[in-house]
């Protein structure tokens, strides 16, 4: 403006000559700003996405370097029957404990929702699953599964529900089971105080309103809250179930992915050949394969957000 | 809010509240009772005629001294806090500059790159430890804090950069012009007008990223190696377990003290923890 101000009229306008400030121009001023992060998340994100492509199409081990062997990895992985199993393991694990997740969250939220004694300090404790280091308390959780000395056993069998010990990470099914409420455990503290913050952008005149139309609970809450929340809803889904499908420290200290794999995910499977036996190409292709998986679900979940929030 | 007879309100209410919080706070109850329980009374199967699960009458120390004895758990503890200390302030000093820039100044790829770093904010760490432990030892980091320090920003700084913006954005552009006009340059409107505003945001991102590093597992268990480097998670799962033995004493004892930095810090900053947890899942 002020150029174009004194080239028009340049004989009225004394334009003081001015300092040179690069930092003026909000060009230069902005990649300054950006220069640390780009460098971090280049040096540390991509430039190690870019090995990962290269380590899966050689055979490197640990300490020998490799040739390059095109698909062969994925090849392998494609008739690995344990492999079948770990996206098996994944897809089941990630579903059935965001559901879970939602709708105990959502539960929980509500509950919390209202006004009672205590409330805030409530809302602290319940995010204290969220907030303590995961491999530390799911410690307590495998020692409350421990087969001898499990504490979820003595009271199955005090209430009456068992006769005989359930051996909770000794069989492949149960360990499965194990594992679910585990991740359960921790994602519902999440899941409430997000969806709660939801909850509490919605203004009470509309439920009042419909109330003194006379609709029931059941139908304020599905014809107003749950549409209103479905935003937060899905931007809350979407971090879980990438967080879900990339687990790694659950499954790790409560099973290792055993008995007889029957737990491995993605991540502990890639863990176990690239670390444990030092195939590292093999172990790089493990993870990578979760990589279109997760583009698929992020791209599918954003256009989905998108298509709610126009609407 | 609560209206109608006072059965309505145990049943729809107070019996689904307290259930859920005996489920999630259950175990932390057994993580300290096992701390404080003699081996004697721990090793005792669920079977037996005196399992007394809720409560101890002989509460013994000995569990945390073996740890601080037997073990480099002082060690752990140290290493931990520096390296969730360090990687939080690189991470705020470079999301607080990213997310200035990235909302408030107009740029060439501004778009791109927000939405690249938001995509670099969905990058599970699973998803690159193999590659990265090998960088890592090209870089002659292994086995050193710095392969932490430098790393856990990787997952830091997106979300960082993500909640500065929100933040940012809320601060009014009249507030920068008044300073322009009175002769503050774009870099000192940007330190002394916005930035201060900011702060509530920043203090929500660091207790945030201080919980994230204070849990993060994967790295640490892969890149460091010497017991005098670990941090608490990696020590006790590696120093604690010996083969198919768990020293679930200790193992309870150093889960609890472990847990106590972050949840002081995360007591004495709900608010702010809350409003960056909320803040991040804010589209």
């Amino acid at each position: 403006m002020a150029v174009a101000a004194s080239t028009a009229t340049p004989e009225r306008v004394i334009v003081p000559k001015p300092k040179w400030r690069p930092l003026e121009s909000e060009r230069n001023l902005a990649w300054l700003l950006l220069l640390p992060t780009m460098v971090l998340l280049g040096l540390f994100i991509a430039y190690p996405f870019m090995r990962g492509l290269m380590l899966s199409v050689t055979d490197s081990r640990v300490g020998v370097p490799g040739e390059f062997v095109g698909l062969d990895n994925f090849r392998k992985l494609a008739v690995d029957p344990i492999f079948h199993a770990v996206v098996w393991n994944t897809c089941l694990y990630t579903l059935v404990t965001t559901i879970f997740k939602l709708a105990l969250g959502l539960w929980l939220a509500l509950l919390l929702n209202r006004t009672f004694k205590f409330k805030a300090f409530t809302r602290a404790f319940i995010l204290l699953p969220f907030i303590i280091p995961t491999v530390l308390s799911t410690f307590a959780w495998k020692w409350m599964f421990d087969p001898t000395f499990s504490v979820l056993n003595w009271m199955l069998y005090q209430t009456g529900m068992i006769r005989v010990a359930i051996n909770w990470l000794g069989d492949g099914d149960l360990a499965m089971l194990s594992i679910i409420i585990v991740n359960i455990w921790r994602g519902v503290p999440f899941f409430a105080i997000s969806l709660l913050a939801g909850l509490q952008t919605i203004s009470p005149d509309l439920n009042e309103a419909a109330a003194i139309d006379g609709a029931r609970p059941w139908q304020r809450f599905w014809h107003i809250t749950w549409p209103l929340l479905l935003p937060v809803t899905m931007v809350v889904v979407l971090f879980s179930v990438i967080q879900t499908f990339a687990d790694f420290q659950i499954v790790y200290v409560m099973t290792g992915g055993g008995p007889a794999n029957a737990t491995h995910l993605f991540a502990t499977y890639a863990y176990q050949l690239g670390v444990g036996t030092g195939l590292l190409s093999q172990g790089a292709a493990v993870s990578l394969a979760m990589f279109p998986i997760l583009l698929l679900i992020v791209i599918a979940q954003l256009l989905y957000i998108r298509r709610v929030e126009v609407r | 809010m609560i209206e109608g007879e006072a059965w309505r309100r145990w049943v729809y209410f107070r019996i689904p509240l307290a259930l859920f919080l005996i489920f999630l706070l259950f175990p932390f109850y057994w993580m300290v009772i096992t701390t404080f329980r003699p081996d004697g009374e721990l090793y005792r199967p669920w079977r037996a005629v005196n399992y007394t699960p809720f409560w101890t009458w002989n509460p013994t120390l000995d569990h945390i001294k073996y740890l601080f004895s037997e073990t480099m758990f002082a060690t752990w503890m140290w290493n931990t806090m520096f390296i969730a200390l360090a990687s939080t302030v690189i991470s705020l000093f470079c999301g607080v500059l990213a997310g200035y820039a990235l909302s408030r100044l107009n740029f060439p790829f501004a778009g791109s790159l927000g939405t690249g770093i938001f995509i670099t904010y969905l990058v599970p760490q699973t998803l690159l430890f193999i590659p990265l432990s090998e960088i890592i030892r090209n870089y002659k980091l292994g086995d050193t804090p710095w392969s932490l320090i430098l790393t856990y920003p990787t997952f830091l700084i997106p979300f960082c950069t993500w909640l500065m913006m929100g933040y940012f954005k809320a601060v009014p552009k009249e507030l920068e012009e008044c300073a322009r006009i009175d002769g503050a340059s774009r870099w000192q409107a940007m330190l002394y007008i916005i930035i201060p505003v900011a702060v509530p945001g920043i203090l929500s991102a660091g207790i945030f990223a201080f919980t994230l590093s204070w849990n993060e597992f994967i790295y640490a268990l892969v890149f460091l190696s010497s017991p005098e480097q670990k941090t608490v998670p990696v020590g006790v799962v590696s120093e604690l377990i010996r083969g198919d033995v768990f020293f679930w004493g200790p193992l309870m004892a150093g889960a609890l003290l472990g847990s106590i930095p972050v949840a002081i810090a995360y007591s004495f900053f709900v608010e702010h923890y809350v409003s960056g947890l909320t803040g991040s899942v804010k589209g």
